[in-house]
């Protein structure tokens, strides 16, 4: 792969929130490792899938690599243009070819506009079309393109239902000609029927226009159907990253593992038989992430003292990007899995431990 | 039943006019005020309003006797030395006061100043309140050092404010800018600042987090007019609820300063406290004299809150079906 197919590059990115406390000055007692040294690069035209938990700071990460939260740490080249040292009028003005969509499509959009002016916000931020006619026929072809009818646009976001608002911030986020969509959970708050629309329209979008996408999302399905490419988060950094359908039938990480595991197979027999990772623990806190590797206080595999004093870099194996010290062990059936002791990591100074701590339950309880 | 073709067409035809008819989109505002007309206690509070700012309006000019005119002693009827003091009768519907004047002549006349007390002191306290709250609100949703530093030295002053119970506050502006009319205004108009500030700049600040500030960020919209076009606008219906519930405690709070001698001074202008106060020594004779503008007072200040209330409930967009 050439360096002009590349249209983003992310390079060490880390946002750190710092937490703070005091009464009358406020001082900084920490920082939340939201993102915490995140290289990736987006191939023009593609997708990149990014899954993870809750609160792994994907979202974080999403925001970050369009400046809309300011990285502590690390570089986000953008079509070769180093997007963190530019100055905000020229930021502002590479917006227009770096587009966000929304996971709640009620709250992004502005409950006073009604949809001609939402979609013209973008036109007129950006001089794109000289006048009102020109500018409304922009508008128009944009909702043909993400199919709303065109008595949409006098109409007010409360008065779709939530595919079609999802569509509306689709069009705001289209209206421009971006090359780059960042989506960040775009179908988690819709219903399943609308998920499966929705989707199809981004893919059909990406046909049509060439867009590269980003996208978020906490659904394994969805993004193993949309993306070339999938990243997985686990505390802030990447943990695996390969194409997506090996991801899926060969998973490298024990956290890859782990997840895949939790993915139903429609077959009730194989559904019955299959291997399930269930993790002991939660995820620990980002302001107090373990030391080595990340997961080594949840791994199955964990191996005494290598995996809690080094971190793992990315390194290839195959074609995949994998951050674990035994990953070829794994693979091979050579390293067991091993029962885990649930550790309760917290943030210094965050309370006292508790005195019982509920079990994790055992696999197969539930059923 | 099955349905031809030919109706199935006819039907699609109806739909979509109806959809055509439809065509303009209903505002939040417009929503807002759908449904204020059908919540009971909006009707009442608005039919209140309505009838009180017609008597306040039209009434002066139409009472049967001058507000000032001393009929009572002039005819000899009234003697408040010796505890005579007529009630209702047919040609002085509401009776004399304790100086013989008409007490019903002076409540309507009374309402006019109650009105205009109300209604220009309100406004006195949401044009200074919203313009420090919109200042602190932006400098916080800004950031960065200076906005901090500005939204911080704008809310310790209205802390400060807060700090004073609001009665006192105002009694203390009254007595060192001297009775008078204006004086009244400023003081009660002044004592509302606060909640106007803190609740302008909470509602801004909440708003600047919300999704669709990002989504103009990101955009490229700059964030002086993201503050402008999106976050004011969206701040400002919780701040008209409370200009509606502050007229309300601002004619009750003025009727205090009347009450306690720091409101208007001239005499010669009845106003619903003044009478209030006046009443007062004559409460075991005639305790009418004090009950009817304290009545007044009360229904009024019902009407602004009822109405204020189902505005507060109808702008609510939590409860938006």
């Amino acid at each position: 792969m050439t360096d002009s197919d590349i249209l983003v590059e992310v390079r060490d990115l880390k946002v750190h929130f710092p937490i703070k406390r005091g009464v009358i000055f406020d001082r900084t007692v920490g920082h939340v490792k939201a993102v915490d040294g995140v290289d990736l690069r987006i191939p023009r035209g593609k997708t990149y899938g990014l899954v993870g938990e809750s609160g792994c700071g994907k979202s974080t990460l999403g925001r970050a690599l369009l400046q809309l939260t300011p990285p502590t740490h690390g570089e986000v080249a953008f079509d070769g243009v180093e997007l963190t040292t530019l100055p905000a009028g020229k930021l502002r003005s590479m917006r227009r070819r770096m587009q966000m969509i929304f996971q709640d499509p009620m709250s992004s959009l502005d409950p006073r506009q009604n949809v001609e002016s939402i979609l013209t916000e973008g036109l007129q931020t950006h001089g794109i079309g000289a006048n009102r006619d020109e500018r409304r026929k922009i508008i128009s072809e944009t909702l043909d393109k993400v199919g709303l009818p065109r008595w949409a646009l006098s109409r007010y976001p409360h008065e779709f239902s939530g595919g079609q608002r999802q569509r509306i911030g689709i069009a705001r986020a289209l209206v421009l000609g971006p090359e780059l969509i960042v989506a960040d959970e775009p179908v988690s708050a819709l219903d399943v029927s609308i998920q499966a629309q929705v989707v199809n329209l981004l893919d059909e979008l990406q046909d049509s226009l060439g867009l590269t996408y980003l996208v978020i999302a906490h659904d394994l399905a969805v993004v193993r159907h949309i993306s070339d490419t999938v990243g997985v988060m686990y505390l802030g950094a990447l943990v695996e990253e390969a194409p997506s359908d090996r991801l899926y039938t060969e998973p490298l990480h024990p956290y890859t593992r782990a997840l895949m595991s939790a993915v139903p197979v429609p077959d009730p027999d194989v559904e019955d038989r299959r291997e399930r990772i269930l993790l002991a623990g939660d995820l620990p806190s980002p302001a107090n992430p373990p030391s080595g590797c990340r997961f080594h206080t949840r791994c199955p595999w964990a191996q005494p003292t290598r995996c809690a004093d080094e971190r793992p870099a990315l390194r290839e194996i195959g074609g995949s990007r994998v951050a674990c010290h035994f990953a070829e062990q794994i693979a091979s059936g050579e390293l067991r899995p091993h029962k885990v002791e649930v550790q309760i990591v917290r943030p210094e100074d965050e309370g006292e431990a508790p005195g019982v701590v509920s079990a994790p339950s055992e696999p197969g309880s539930y059923v | 039943m099955t349905i031809t073709t030919g109706k199935k067409e006819k039907i699609d035809r109806l739909a979509e006019l109806a959809a055509r008819d439809d065509e303009r989109g209903v505002s939040l505002w417009q929503e807002a005020f759908r449904r204020l007309r059908r919540n009971p206690a909006a009707i009442i509070g608005a039919v209140i309003l309505v009838l009180f700012v017609l008597v306040a309006v039209v009434g002066p000019f139409f009472v049967p006797y001058g507000p000032t005119d001393a009929i009572g002693i002039r005819d000899g009827v009234v003697k408040s030395g010796q505890g005579i003091i007529p009630g209702s009768s047919g040609e002085h519907w509401l009776g004399y006061d304790h100086q013989g004047r008409d007490v019903f002549s002076r409540m309507i006349v009374g309402a006019r100043q109650t009105l205009l007390v109300g209604v220009v002191s309100t406004l006195i306290g949401l044009a200074i309140g919203a313009l420090i709250g919109g200042v602190a609100g932006a400098a916080a949703g800004l950031g960065g050092r200076w906005g901090r530093a500005i939204d911080t030295a704008l809310m310790r002053v209205i802390d400060m404010m807060l700090a004073l119970p609001s009665l006192l506050l105002a009694v203390s502006i009254a007595a060192l800018l001297g009775a008078s009319l204006v004086t009244v205004m400023i003081a009660v108009g002044v004592v509302s600042v606060p909640v106007f500030a803190r609740l302008l700049r909470g509602s801004m600040i909440s708003q600047s987090h919300s999704d669709y500030v990002l989504a103009a960020t990101s955009l490229g919209v700059k964030k002086s007019k993201i503050a402008i076009t999106h976050v004011v606008p969206n701040s400002l219906a919780p701040v008209i609820v409370q200009a509606t519930l502050t007229l309300a405690t601002a004619i009750i709070e003025a009727a205090a300063l009347s009450f306690l001698g720091l409101g208007n001074p001239d005499t010669a202008v009845p106003e619903w406290g003044v009478m209030l106060a006046d009443a007062q020594p004559y409460l075991g004779i005639r305790p009418a004299l004090a009950i009817y503008p304290a009545v007044a007072i009360i229904i009024t200040a019902l009407g602004f809150t009822l109405l204020g209330e189902a505005m507060r409930e109808a702008l609510d967009p939590k409860l938006r079906k």
